[in-house]
């Protein structure tokens, strides 16, 4: 057995975990500011989730719509998650993303143009005009890709001074974090495993940024990768820290259907934002059947009108196939289960028939390529089929919107594992642009609190054996195989905490998780540590549970249907609820607490820029007296 | 619709290894990297592949299939005979750390001795204004998902480990050549291509260009020019049989 002394040691101002837009971000922030940085991730240095992203980034920069600002960007956002989202962070969010966006111009990313040679902005589900800065449908690509390039500049700049290019910021690329550190209330360290040799690693340090993405692998179908197993999650909640909005889980409405092995792989809303439509067996535009009463007066009823939008937007309203995707999922879901889905469970997504084959190539290269190679579809010639796959999670570590700071001191959050920003449901392309804006924030926070600590906190030593002994678990026991139970609890949270909800199924979901934690105790893995992959997966189990048990009891809790949250007993948004946050955490580090939060009420200057007959499809009565009375001073 | 199929999986760690033999199941629809998956999760726990996204887009499975450096992601169980035995081995130019990982820290050592975008002094953030067409050039370029399977199958370095230290491979010429295209990059960069990143060694096989799985025409657009750049200033006789050989569009 190792003692604390030969597992490798480093000492850094801040950690960051995580390397994905949020991560690299706040990373490059944190080095910006002169704070020796680590970059902790599971991956190699730029696989991380974010390269999935297609879309784009939302900025308010109005390139293509003059008429845009981030007054405008706010209120989408706002109204896409349904007025629950934390609008002190909607509100830097909108203010923000337009510098964020040009700032990765200036480290040499090279977005598509508009005729005057600014960034193009393209249309997008939620947003009133075209707000996505994009690359065709890579943009995730070309943002992890300008982030990790401009990390390497900064190690350049290092080389230059000090002549070591890891002298203020270095990447432990495929290493896994597996406990955070504490010394009395705040935050010390961070231990964790190489994948490669399978030797622990120690950070020593006063501030960790938590940017791990999200936990779609809690669920069958999902188009999330194998990292996204809630670590951030689970790590914030075992430190101490609460987790809100656990219940809201965007299922985007477009994911492949077959074959089956990528069924839940992402088809980008770009292919509506474009032109595509949505059809059902009987070749019905069924969308036009499906537009909530909150959002009538903003969307076409008629496909002609929907049609004219593409062109003239002034004078016409958009089509309902950009609607929000929390609408759009559902309605899909609900064509299928009423029999007019398409041969293999989805409906379908035609841009053939809408744009010529160049064009289609030209803008939505990667979809063309994924469908000819995965699924033998030529997307030019014909209908795609499509239907809801797991893709984010709104709820995450609740932060101060400022500083992504925790509640635990030393403990900071961006991006998906991040909550508030989103309310109860994300608009496309607030995804990247929510990475920028509070990666730059949380690696601007953790800066800030290291300067004004007055003592470092200490790495306790009980607490490096007891993680260690924790990791090395599994491998010496020759219990369950750790892909069955995890199989199990993917099924379970598909199967009945997925996008349609009911009290009774949620409550035999918690049953199920009860039993699956025990499971997760014993499971064994064989082999080595030299990158033993169903080892990793048994350490990643424990967090996928207690982030599934947040998910499932927050959702219990809630008896409203809002945004990602859909209770089949429940099916009506209800005022009373907007204004309460749920906020899971964990005393033992097993059984999950829910309690439920009062959210604070938007400040004078924001309420007012929403119209009053809008405000009030959401708010209280109670609340809009109040509203009318700000309204009037 | 499913059948057993033949698999062979080179297994091992630390410099030693052999091809284990497996029949496994295939259902249809599927590709190479679901029945490694199906692999671990029924006969073989501890087998070591990188993967993440699983849909093209991340260049982490990068792996050889049947001696074809492929992403094992999009390579469909369907272009195989039922009764083929397909062999899956670690890329071959990289160390392997075990089964079919392999150490590519080559890579990213030479991505951090590429200088970084360089930007003309005074240009501030927003005020940058590039019309598409010239950035069409380098956004081909930017693509690339870092597979580094063209690095992989460069006998540059495939066949000559003593290369390594002088060569950085196609994907870090390209990437050269993307700096060198960026309509507001100020650095000098074609002398070093030459002098430091080993562009002289390629002789244009186009082997790369081949195996990138996002059919960038590497050779064609980032090399060719590249020593058509440089050649300025030093003579390359392989441009001149380049252009001979190789009409370009």
């Amino acid at each position: 057995m190792e003692n604390t002394h030969n597992t490798e040691r480093h000492e850094y101002d801040v950690v960051v975990i995580g390397a994905g837009g949020a991560g690299l971000r706040a990373a490059i922030e944190a080095r910006q500011q002169g704070k020796r940085t680590a970059i902790v991730c599971k991956s190699l240095f730029g696989k991380a989730h974010t390269v999935m992203a297609e879309g784009g980034a939302a900025a308010a920069m109005g390139n293509v719509n003059p008429d845009d600002n981030w007054m405008v960007h706010f209120r989408d956002t706002m109204r896409g998650g349904k007025f629950l989202n934390n609008w002190r962070m909607a509100e830097l969010h909108a203010k923000e993303a337009p510098d964020r966006v040009w700032e990765l111009e200036a480290w040499g990313a090279l977005f598509d143009r508009t005729k005057d040679g600014k960034i193009s902005q393209r249309n997008f589900g939620g947003h009133e005009y075209p707000r996505l800065a994009h690359v065709g449908d890579r943009t995730g690509l070309e943002l992890i890709r300008t982030l990790q390039q401009r990390v390497v500049a900064l190690q350049q700049e290092d080389y230059e001074n000090y002549g070591d290019y890891e002298a203020y910021i270095k990447v432990f690329a495929e290493c896994t974090v597996t406990r955070l550190l504490k010394d009395g209330d705040a935050i010390s360290g961070a231990f964790g495993y190489w994948r490669e040799t399978g030797n622990f690693v120690l950070f020593d340090a006063p501030a960790v940024v938590l940017a791990t993405g999200g936990i779609g692998k809690s669920y069958v179908v999902t188009s999330n990768s194998w990292e996204y197993t809630g670590d951030g999650h689970a790590l914030a909640l075992l430190a101490g820290a609460n987790l809100i909005n656990m219940e809201f889980i965007q299922f985007h409405p477009t994911g492949m259907v077959w074959p089956p092995s990528v069924r839940g792989i992402l088809v980008t809303e770009s292919v509506r934002g474009d032109g595509g439509v949505l059809r059902n067996s009987e070749g019905k535009r069924f969308m036009f059947d499906y537009i909530p009463e909150v959002f009538k007066d903003k969307y076409a009823t008629t496909e002609e009108e929907g049609d004219r939008w593409y062109t003239d937007q002034a004078n016409n309203r958009r089509p309902p196939e950009l609607l929000p995707r929390d609408e759009v999922a559902r309605a899909i879901n609900a064509e299928v289960k009423a029999g007019r889905g398409s041969p293999q469970g989805g409906v379908f997504l035609d841009v053939s028939t809408r744009l010529p084959a160049e064009e289609i190539k030209k803008r939505l290269p990667s979809m063309h390529h994924q469908f000819k190679e995965l699924a033998d579809v030529d997307i030019t010639a014909e209908p795609m089929q499509v239907g809801p796959t797991c893709h984010y999670i709104m709820g995450g570590v609740e932060v101060d919107a400022d500083t992504g700071a925790a509640a635990v001191p030393g403990l900071f959050a961006a991006g998906e594992v991040s909550g508030g920003m989103h309310g109860s449901n994300r608009l496309g392309g607030n995804s990247l642009s929510d990475l920028l804006v509070f990666g730059r924030r949380a690696g601007a926070g953790a800066a800030t609190y290291v300067d004004a600590l007055k003592a470092r906190p200490k790495v306790l030593p009980e607490q490096v054996d007891a993680a260690r002994e924790e990791a090395l678990a599994p491998l010496g026991r020759t219990g369950e195989n750790p892909y069955e139970v995890h199989h199990e609890l993917q099924r379970t949270m598909n199967d009945l905490v997925g996008i349609i909800r009911k009290a009774e199924e949620i409550t035999e979901a918690l049953g199920v998780v009860e039993k699956l934690k025990e499971r997760v105790r014993m499971v064994g893995a064989g082999g080595s540590r030299i990158y033993n992959p169903g080892w990793h997966l048994a350490i990643d189990l424990r967090n996928m549970v207690l982030v599934s048990e947040c998910v499932a009891r927050a959702a219990l809790m809630r008896e409203e249907s809002r945004g990602g949250h859909t209770r089949d007993d429940f099916p009506g948004m209800n005022p009373e609820w907007r204004r309460k946050l749920l906020v899971c955490s964990t005393e033992d580090g097993s059984t999950v607490k829910v309690e439920e939060k009062v959210q604070p009420p938007m400040r004078d200057d924001l309420i007012t820029l929403f119209d009053r007959d809008e405000l009030k499809k959401y708010l209280t009565d109670e609340e809009m007296a109040e509203f009318d009375g700000i309204a009037k001073s | 619709m499913s059948y057993k199929a033949k698999f062979k999986v080179w297994r091992g760690e630390g410099g030693e290894g052999r091809l284990e033999d497996f029949t496994v199941e295939v259902n249809e629809g599927e590709v190479v990297l679901d029945i490694i998956h199906r692999l671990q999760a029924t006969q073989a726990p501890d087998l070591a592949v990188r993967w993440n996204c699983k849909a093209g887009k991340c260049g982490s499975c990068s792996m050889e299939i049947n001696g074809k450096p492929r992403l094992g992601c999009m390579t469909r169980m369907s272009t195989f005979s039922e009764d083929e035995t397909i062999t899956v081995t670690p890329m071959r130019t990289f160390p392997v750390i075990k089964d079919l990982v392999t150490d590519v820290s080559y890579n990213y050592q030479k991505a951090r001795e590429v200088p970084s975008f360089t930007p003309p002094s005074g240009v501030q953030p927003g005020e940058y204004r590039m019309q598409q067409i010239d950035v069409e050039r380098s956004q081909e370029f930017r693509k690339c998902i870092e597979c580094f399977m063209c690095n992989n199958v460069c006998h540059v370095i495939r066949d000559h480990e003593e290369n390594k230290t002088n060569f950085s491979g196609p994907r870090f010429l390209m990437r050269i050549a993307e700096l060198d295209m960026h309509p507001y990059d100020v650095a000098d960069r074609q002398e070093a291509a030459q002098e430091e990143h080993g562009l002289g060694y390629c002789n244009i096989t186009k082997c790369c260009t081949e195996v990138c799985p996002e059919h960038i025409k590497i050779t064609d657009n980032a090399l060719i020019p590249m020593k058509e750049r440089v050649v300025d200033r030093k003579y390359d006789p392989l441009v001149w049989l380049g252009n001979k050989i190789f009409r370009r569009k």
